[in-house]
């Protein structure tokens, strides 16, 4: 290991001795303290994507187990009980602990590297997040092995969840689990804004900034305004049930439906939350795979800007049955269906530059194809659902159910498993098999219509959502058991990808720098990249740096070894400004997340938990900001 | 692309057609009610436009791919000549996104209009959604032709009628998806909805939002019939119990009456006064007990009283311990409430 | 793959202020959050108030005094705190020493008088929805009040530390100074929605 002086430059250095130079300074420790302490984004990334896989696997198993109830009318296998907190565990895990962490995760990989950064601004807000996530996670399933978890839907509708009916403290772990999953998408949102906006390699203008990076950046957005809802809400039902407020109790001045109006305009942008960073992946996997840059950037970026905004104007069609004025109904069935206008340009903008490209059928675009086939599908039964009286026969039926597994499974999980097998090599340095995943996608495209195509059926033969079981005299028999069958398909093909995936790792084809021959400033980099991502900065004069110049990184020289130093540039022009300070590993955000989990698992039981639980959350915050005597702090 | 776009009209016929096999008597295809049929021409011509419109989009995509097969690597840079052509298509095609999107919502906006509205003079009955089951109010002009029942609403043909809905503890969701769209019972708020049934017949409707533990057993019957055929049964449901007819019977209204059941339940006529079960006055009449879970008979009444944890797990009726011969003539007492 | 350097950045400096720094991005980001989280509250005031047949339900108006001292109090500080940010920019760190001491008292001062507001509500959490929704709109102030004094607080303790004359330190006591204002802005619209809405 080379001996770091200070204020060496790495205009000094030979390629060699520099990138010895900063693997020194950029380097995480081994060990214990090295886990905890670990500030790397893609260190971070890595963990929050293993982890939320993790819970899609036990999301998974959620529901088998409910189609093996489903099966059969009057069928034992699982007791109502066990059901409600079955369906309610898979809602709430494949929402908060799968789909959000998942995408944010991609994101806290990828910005980074896409913008030509060395790391994600705040990284121990980063690290600090991630054991947030992980604590809010355990807490949901422990519960669950303590047959204590939440029975009262992903939605916890009062009066059901509220102190007089919902017994026990189940409401109140769901509450609180949201609160964890809550403050840790928020303070990635946060990074993500902030690296997106002043982190980006010198020349990446505005206009310039890779697509996938925007649908980040505005998915940022639609948190930072969404999440407060949700936490709102779920603390004033823990109020509710805790200290006896009356926000959700009609007899005392409350209302039952203002439960539903603040989960709501959090819980429909939520949907945009899993969306709107797959619609960024789509537009990645097809640009390298169609060879060509996508068609329509502008009419791109402004179709996520506007499907962002209306996101916040329809929430209220989720409440069609409730009673409603008339009026304001008519008013969310305009807004809910111009939202697929947005998503209808970006739709054609992805044929068009299919259709102008010269496509390579790799894994990664088969899954944009399942993608495309299916939401579509979604889209559709979505403008069907904006329609009132539609919506009042498939309201809380199956065909909901079906519609939202097109939206999230077709619109979401496909391009989401397109990105693994794309990125997969640039995070693990070794390519997924060509085979097995052509392989998992034809079991998961088949096994997932199979399996819920014919739940559009079901909802309008009258089955409703959330039943435990139904009589042997309702015509549901025969496709119930159809349905059950099929997911054993789906699994299969999940099953492949995650046998692919875990043996890639080991024994996968090492990958080049850019094995996919792809435009952007990930793939300039080694693969795995460096602690550091890039020994010297890039700069950027197009919107595809590495198809502009084939061969050629344009970099800038001058920053120092010796520090962990970044370009901070303009917010619109990305000219630098600064040669920033990285922050170094740190175990105060680890013990800050363990403190803030004893704060927020005691509030459970008593309101004074939020008094001396708040103490040592102070400590650690003030340890986390205290000035350490390094480099980074010098000025 | 022919071939594509038949697959397509074929696609969009199929929910019906496998849906014309099912005889659903909790079916919105089977449309009886006036809010169901016009519902159900909306349903239709969605479908049908939204099925042409995925057709079209595969078909693009599908020549898309197949063009691409053929095309040799990327030339330097898209063309601009082409690029502009394209982007007459992209605009062209989002024009007609927005077109079919102003129809459906013009076309939602009359249906929800042309949806029937029952006004004050018609009949009106009280619906009170509670864990797990429905209670029933017929209100009348005047107190006396006020009467109780459960889980089973008559109504007269080709008549609106009015309900009125609370929800007594949490959300519950009314939906006879043969009659109407569905709507919510919901504490602290008044709902209502119109039921017209066009032709007689017994339709099932099921509790559409979660509600708890036994969500998936809170149905209930609407039974449409002539008007004669309804007055009659309206009659006889102001009447109060039948007294028993023979000394089973007798026995079997000793045990209810000093049983715990009459805590519970009411039996007009009686000294039963509960209100927390469902009003049991004719309960011999209707075709199911415990919210749609058994046929009504001696034998279901008995399983029922003597198990009804095991049959309905968590609902709120315990189960009072009784001996075989109170059973049977509490049970043949129950049936015997016609 | 090949570079090729067509930049020299040697010349940057390296720490920035307001726009140029990660930080006060981050601050704003933070704001933009707790700014909805409080317009979110008083819409839930608003949309009690609306369902509500008398509005304070079951109890008397809020009393104006402890309120109206902390709302004087809040708006005196800005100055101070305007000074402080003034100083911090041009690095004169002996009044940016005395701009901390003043707006740590200065954040004490109002969290003292805060404590005699809950009682002047008149009303308990557990009353009814209006009780409820008071208490959570100024328990959520006061949590932005005693988060700043503690991070004030840390801050002026640093500044008499070896530690405390770094530029960086400086943009920090910025930062600090511009939550400071979000924090006595965003009491505005909550000090009249408490007090005064229900005097309408």
């Amino acid at each position: 290991m080379s001996e770091v002086k200070p204020d060496t430059r790495d205009s000094e250095l030979a390629p060699p001795a520099l990138a010895a130079a900063l693997a020194e300074t950029w380097r995480t420790p081994v060990g214990l303290w090295g886990v905890l302490a670990a500030v790397d984004h893609k260190i971070i990334a890595r963990r929050y994507i293993v982890t939320a896989f993790a819970f899609l696997a036990l999301g998974g198993v959620l529901a088998l187990l409910m189609r093996l109830q489903l099966a059969q009318p009057e069928a034992r296998v699982l007791s109502p009980d066990r059901y409600n907190q079955i369906f309610t565990m898979h809602g709430t895990n494949m929402m908060f602990l799968f789909a959000v962490p998942v995408m944010e995760a991609m994101g806290v990989y990828l910005v980074p590297l896409m913008v030509g950064t060395r790391n994600i601004a705040f990284p121990r807000l980063n690290a600090f997040s991630y054991w947030i996530f992980l604590a809010g996670g355990a807490l949901l399933w422990i519960a669950f092995v303590l047959d204590m978890a939440p029975d009262v839907g992903w939605f916890a509708y009062v009066p059901l969840s509220g102190p007089q009916y919902g017994a026990g403290k189940r409401a109140d772990i769901w509450a609180q689990m949201i609160t964890f999953t809550e403050i840790a998408a928020l303070a990635v949102a946060v990074e993500i804004v902030v690296t997106v906006l002043k982190q980006r390699a010198p020349g990446m203008s505005l206009d310039r900034i890779p697509l996938f990076v925007w649908s980040m950046l505005v998915t940022s957005f639609v948190v930072i305004m969404a999440m407060p809802a949700i936490v709102f809400a779920s603390t004033s039902l823990i109020l509710d049930r805790l200290v006896g407020t009356h926000f959700f109790n009609p007899a005392e001045g409350g209302d039952v439906l203002l439960w539903q109006h603040l989960f709501w305009f959090f819980g429909h942008p939520e949907v945009y939350i899993i969306f709107l960073p797959a619609v960024g992946m789509v537009s990645a996997i097809i640009e390298t795979f169609a060879r060509r840059p996508v068609f329509g950037y502008l009419a791109m970026v402004m179709a996520l800007i506007a499907t962002s905004i209306l996101a916040f104007g329809l929430w209220v069609h989720h409440m069609f049955v409730t009673g409603l004025p008339r009026l304001g109904q008519s008013f969310f069935t305009a807004s809910s269906m111009s939202i697929a206008i947005p998503a209808g340009v970006q739709v054609f903008c992805w044929l068009a530059t299919l259709w102008d490209g010269a496509p390579v059928f790799r894994t990664p675009l088969l899954f944009v194809i399942g993608f495309i086939v299916t939401f579509v599908i979604g889209g559709l039964t979505g403008v069907m659902v904006a329609s009132v009286p539609f919506d009042t026969q498939v309201h809380d039926t199956y065909f909901v159910v079906a519609h939202f597994h097109y939206v999230l499974i077709g619109g979401a999980v496909f391009p989401l498993l397109g990105g693994i097998y794309y990125w997969f090599p640039k995070i693990t340095g070794r390519m997924m098999s060509e085979t097995l995943g052509k392989c998992s996608f034809w079991l998961i495209f088949v096994g997932f219509n199979l399996t819920f195509f014919p739940m559009h059926i079901l909802g309008l033969a009258g089955m409703p959502r959330r039943i435990y079981t139904y009589q042997p005299d309702m015509p549901w028999y025969g496709l119930n058991m159809f349905v059950s069958i099929s997911s054993l398909v789906l699994v299969a093909g999940f099953l492949v990808f995650f046998i692919d995936a875990i043996r890639s790792t080991r024994v996968g084809v090492s990958a080049a720098e850019n094995p996919w021959d792809a435009p952007t400033l990930e793939w300039a980099t080694a693969s795995p990249p460096p602690s550091y991502n890039f020994a010297e900065i890039p700069v950027v004069n197009g919107l595809s740096p590495l198809w502009d110049q084939p061969g050629c990184l344009m970099v800038a020289s001058g920053l120092r070894t010796d520090r962990r130093e970044l370009i901070v540039s303009t917010v619109a022009a990305a000219k630098p400004q600064v040669r920033e300070a990285s922050p170094r590993d740190s175990i105060w955000p680890f013990w800050a997340a363990v403190a803030t989990t004893v704060m927020l698992i005691g509030s459970i039981f008593t309101p004074w938990a939020v008094v001396w639980g708040s103490v040592p959350v102070a400590i650690a915050l003030i340890g986390w900001f205290w000035p350490k005597a390094t480099p980074e702090d010098e000025s | 692309m022919r071939t594509r776009a038949t697959r397509g009209v074929l696609l969009a016929l199929l929910p019906s057609s496998v849906l014309a096999g099912c005889t659903g008597w909790q079916s919105a295809f089977d449309a009886q009610g006036a809010s169901a049929i016009s519902i159900k021409q909306l349903m239709v011509l969605m479908v049908v436009i939204c099925s042409v419109v995925w057709a079209l989009v595969i078909a693009v995509l599908i020549r898309a791919l197949w063009r691409g097969r053929e095309q040799v690597e990327r030339s330097i840079g898209p063309d601009p000549v082409i690029e502009r052509r394209t982007a007459r298509v992209v605009v062209a095609a989002v024009t007609a996104t927005v077109i079919v999107l102003a129809v459906f919502t013009v076309v939602s906006f009359f249906t929800t209009r042309a949806l029937t509205l029952a006004g004050h003079d018609d009949l009106t009955i009280k619906v009170r959604g509670q864990q797990w089951w429905w209670g029933l109010e017929y209100l009348g002009p005047t107190p006396d032709e006020r009467f109780e029942t459960a889980n089973e609403i008559h109504i007269p043909v080709g008549r609106n009628v009015r309900l009125q809905l609370e929800g007594i503890d949490v959300i519950h969701s009314l939906w006879v998806p043969g009659l109407a769209g569905k709507q919510d019972l919901i504490p602290g708020r008044r709902n209502e909805l119109t039921l017209r049934a066009e032709r007689p017949g017994a339709y099932r409707g099921q509790c559409s939002e979660f509600c708890g533990l036994q969500h998936a057993h809170m149905a209930l019957l609407v039974i449409a019939e002539q008007q004669e055929t309804f007055d009659q049964w309206m009659r006889s449901q102001r009447e109060r119990a039948t007294d028993p007819s023979d000394a089973e019977i007798a026995a079997g209204q000793q045990v209810f009456l000093s049983r715990p059941c009459a805590a519970c339940h009411a039996i007009r006529g009686t000294s039963a006064t509960g209100t927390n079960g469902p009003d049991l006055t004719h309960v011999g009449g209707r075709r199911y007990i415990a919210a749609g879970l058994l046929e009504t008979t001696r034998g279901s009444l008995a399983a029922w009283i003597s198990d009804p944890q095991t049959l309905k797990p968590g609902n709120n009726m315990p189960m009072v311990a009784l001996s075989a011969d109170e059973l049977r003539s509490v049970s043949a007492y129950l049936a015997s409430l016609k | 793959m090949k570079t090729r350097v067509v930049a020299d950045f040697s010349g940057l400096p390296i720490h920035g202020f307001r726009s140029a720094s990660v930080t006060w991005w981050g601050t704003l980001a933070f704001m933009l959050i707790e700014a909805t989280g409080f317009a979110l509250v008083i819409a839930v005031y608003l949309y009690l108030m609306n369902l509500a047949a008398i509005w304070p339900i079951d109890a008397p108006k809020p009393n104006l005094l402890p309120g109206t001292l902390v709302t004087v109090i809040l708006l005196v500080s800005a100055i101070p705190n305007y000074l402080t940010s003034r100083w911090a920019e041009r690095e004169d760190f002996r009044r940016i020493r005395i701009g901390m001491v003043l707006m740590s008292v200065l954040g004490t001062v109002p969290l003292a008088v805060r404590a005699f507001e809950f009682p002047a509500l008149n009303v308990n959490w557990d009353s009814n929805a209006y009780g409820s929704v008071v208490w959570a709109l100024l328990g959520l102030h006061t949590a932005h009040l005693i988060t700043d004094l503690v991070d004030t607080l840390v801050l002026a303790a640093l500044m008499f530390t070896r530690k405390g004359d770094n530029v960086r330190r400086f943009g920090d006591v910025q930062d600090n100074a511009m939550y400071w204002n979000f924090v006595v802005v965003t009491w505005l619209p909550i000090y009249g929605c408490i007090y005064w809405i229900p005097r309408l």
